[in-house]
């Protein structure tokens, strides 16, 4: 049971990160939205490359023929995660900027009130 | 946002400064053996970076550094990566091939003992490419924001 | 060396070249535009250009029937398959030739279009960054580069759309746009995410030799369809792209379509390729029937389909600003791409299959041209004239007789009528649609109709009738619109005079990698 716990704050965080993007009418508060899910997949990611009593896969000086080659846990999924974070922060960036340009052009960063005069 | 803060922060932010310099730096250099690389130490960087902009003031750090030497900077590390890639087109006949690997140069060849040093082919080189890309491009982002909420400030006073 | 084995050479090395040349020239531009404004333009499109060579001596190769793996950092293939790889068969040659020809003339269009405008060398910056996300994507053989390439080309894309920030409507398209965009590919990666938990491997090859159909393959499944149909605009998903679309300057918008038929190219693949050895399987046994995941799959797509035309057509109908009702007829045509394939879907293994998916997939093309150059004559007028309602046009024709010129070619070409392109396609979608169900066909055939019926509308309101008092001094384009619209229009007519020669050299061999996947996996499984 306790191994599941991972999944259900995978779960938690993206369905709370979906309610923000859904429901809520603040630019900054979608925008957080968007972050809360993409920390939700990320942690997927993490989650997946764990072995039972692994530890990290570093080679601490010592040759790929010695006998006593300890259990790690699998890379590949923290390269994934890592390239994740990286169009994480990307995405960010051009949302908030712009954020900071909507809010100079209208004043206001309610959704409801911007633009809509075509449909 | 747009004044600097009190002397006391800005000097404690001097002080610590270089070593978050030297932290960020070290994680970039040691990317292949340890956890880091490009990406993280280039942000460790980068939050020094604009803890400095926060403690001086976005007017006073504008006036020192341009964004467009950023944007020079940038375009190096960006050119130095995919030229890094081209190489090992040009000289392993693949694209993306680690060329400086295995191939008895200086630090690969195990009668001169100098094989504990350095090992890892271009990968470290891609590294510094990469930290030098993401300590330009995430600091000139932080510190255009920061102009354009002070311009924004100005007109609403 | 002599030409021969050079040119062997170039074919070797081209996947990763298509991809890299126009990568290295969007590093290199901010450093070239401190020269001069000429020399950089000049950069960009020997950038493209070179691009398009690769390009056309890659697919000539694939079409004759090889496909082309490119394994990044080692010579051969190696057991497991730990690195990247690009594997191009007929599809990706296939949409790899729409998107260099849709870059070429973005970026020749540009050069006048955008002149006098302030941040020139982060738009050109951006193009060729979208262009080589837009060819990554299509060329691609692994789950999780494709995930990346499709962030670059949202994230270029997104800045592209809200190039003209002293505009807050662009902006404001520009957020929705990158919003809805993150949501979807960060469900794709939610997916690619399951898929790699269950069979260890990121390798599209891989995978679809592995795959069995377990309950987190069948969540994986509709998570990629519904992502990818998002970003390719089909209805009930495609609020993003009328907005997108209309406030976009035009060489972007001629872009954006290529990058939405790129998402297009991932459902297809997701669906004929990724889960292809799994679409017999039957999936339950009511009363005699059996039904099986295809005819399932394809029923749905077909259902979305329809939607997609009606909603696309009525939307466009009520329209008043020009770029608008453009986008939303690009909507209806991305409908019958999807029909077209989805009822090649539900018959697969048939005669009537392969005719439905050689439609679709010709349609992919003249869609892309037609639509395409119906946005750069809407940018034409709009820099003529810097209206943007049909309200305030009329009588162009008057001054502006090349832009209406081109404007018919493209009206003939959407709607379906001969000689142009759009006939050759949609008589196949039609005959092979009907013998699928009839009444798809009958809404097909109405939909056209009246698309044909909008845009008549508009050319007489826009081009003909009398000449308006504030639009007295209008006057022709620059010289490089016009070559980028005739460009495409030249291309439009000898696809439309020769559609035989087209759909035997080009569209066959693509209709050949959707209908059966084992070439495509035993390309890499069969090295191992």
């Amino acid at each position: 049971m306790i191994y599941n716990i991972p999944f259900i704050a995978v779960a938690a965080l993206v369905l709370i990160g979906l309610y923000a993007v859904v429901f809520k009418r603040n630019l900054i508060k979608i925008v957080i939205g968007i972050t809360l899910i993409e920390s939700g997949v990320n942690l997927f990611l993490i989650t997946l490359a764990y072995r039972q009593d692994s530890t990290a896969p570093i080679w601490h000086g010592i040759t790929a023929s010695s006998n006593n080659v300890p259990f790690m846990s699998l890379p590949v999924p923290h390269a994934l995660t890592l390239t994740s974070i990286v169009i994480g922060v990307a995405v960010l960036a051009l949302m908030l900027s712009l954020v900071i340009h909507i809010y100079r052009h209208y004043g206001t960063l309610n959704v409801n009130k911007l633009g809509g005069d075509e449909e | 946002m747009s004044g600097g803060m009190s002397k006391i922060v800005k000097t404690i932010s001097n002080i610590s400064f270089p070593l978050v310099l030297i932290y960020g730096l070290y994680i970039i250099a040691h990317g292949h053996l340890t956890p880091g690389g490009g990406f993280q130490g280039g942000a460790v960087v980068a939050s020094g970076c604009a803890m400095i902009l926060v403690a001086y003031g976005s007017i006073w750090t504008m006036g020192k550094i341009k964004e467009k030497h950023l944007s020079i900077l940038e375009s190096l590390g960006a050119i130095a990566f995919i030229g890094l890639a081209f190489l090992g087109l040009i000289f392993g006949f693949v694209f993306f091939k680690n060329f400086l690997i295995g191939e008895g140069l200086i630090f690969d060849n195990p009668a001169l003992g100098l094989s504990d040093i350095y090992t890892a082919g271009i990968i470290p080189l891609m590294n510094f490419a990469v930290g030098l890309k993401v300590i330009a491009g995430l600091f000139a982002i932080v510190l255009v924001m920061a102009y354009a909420t002070t311009k924004k400030e100005a007109e609403t006073k | 060396m002599n030409i021969e084995q050079i040119l062997d050479t170039l074919l070797r090395h081209s996947p990763a070249l298509i991809v890299a040349i126009p990568l290295l020239g969007a590093f290199l531009t901010p450093l070239i535009s401190k020269i001069n404004d000429k020399v950089r333009n000049v950069f960009v499109i020997l950038t493209i250009l070179a691009t398009n060579f690769f390009i056309f001596l890659l697919a000539s190769d694939v079409f004759a029937g090889n496909i082309h793996t490119y394994v990044f950092g080692a010579k051969n293939l190696s057991i497991p398959v730990v690195r990247i790889l690009f594997e191009v068969d007929g599809l990706s040659a296939f949409m790899a030739i729409i998107a260099g020809i849709l870059s070429l003339a973005a970026v020749i269009y540009s050069w006048s279009f955008m002149k006098e405008n302030t941040g020139l060398n982060k738009f050109y910056t951006l193009m060729l960054l979208m262009t080589a996300g837009m060819l990554g994507m299509m060329l691609t053989g692994d789950m999780f580069n494709f995930f990346v390439f499709l962030e670059i080309t949202s994230i270029a894309s997104c800045a592209l759309i809200a190039f003209w920030t002293n505009k807050g409507k662009a902006v404001e398209a520009g957020f929705k746009y990158i919003a809805i965009s993150a949501i979807g590919a960060l469900f794709v990666l939610f997916a690619i995410a399951l898929l790699y938990a269950q069979y260890d491997a990121l390798n599209i090859a891989v995978l679809a030799n592995n795959i069995q159909y377990t309950f987190l393959d069948k969540i994986a499944l509709v998570i990629l369809i519904a992502a990818l149909a998002m970003k390719a605009g089909i209805v009930p998903m495609h609020m993003w792209l009328p907005d997108a679309y209309g406030r976009a300057p035009a060489s972007v918008t001629l872009l954006l379509v290529g990058a939405t038929q790129a998402s297009l190219y991932g459902v297809f693949r997701v669906c004929f390729t990724l889960y292809g050895s799994q679409l017999n399987s039957t999936l339950r046994n009511i009363s005699g029937t059996t039904i099986t995941l295809n005819s399932l799959l394809g029923t749905i797509i077909v259902i979305l389909a329809i939607v997609t035309i009606l909603i696309g057509v009525m939307m466009a109908l009520k329209q008043i600003d020009f770029k608008r009702m453009i986008a939303y007829a690009a909507v209806a045509e991305i409908g019958y791409m999807f029909l077209a394939v989805g009822a090649g879907l539900t018959t697969l293994g048939t005669a009537v299959s392969m005719n439905a998916l050689k439609g679709g997939i010709f349609h992919i093309i003249n869609d892309a041209l037609d639509v395409g150059l119906l946005f750069l004559v809407a940018g034409a007028i709009y820099y003529a004239t810097k209206q943007t309602s049909l309200n305030n046009m009329g009588g162009l024709a008057r001054n502006m007789k090349y832009t209406t010129v081109f404007f018919l070619i493209g009206l003939l070409a959407v709607a379906g009528m001969p000689p142009m392109n759009g006939f050759a396609s949609k008589i196949l979608i039609y005959e092979s649609v009907y013998q699928v169900n009839p009444v798809l066909s009958i809404v097909a055939i109405l939909c056209s109709i009246l698309l044909l019926a909008v845009f008549i509308k508009v050319f007489h309101s826009a081009f003909l009738g009398p000449e308006q008092p504030d639009l007295k001094d209008v006057k022709e384009v620059p010289k490089s619109m016009l070559i980028a619209m005739g460009l495409i229009s030249c291309i439009i007519i000898f696809f439309g005079l020769f559609p035989e020669l087209v759909v035997n050299n080009i569209v066959q061999p693509a209709a050949n990698a959707l209908a059966s996947n084992t070439s495509y996996i035993s390309q890499v499984m069969g090295v191992i």
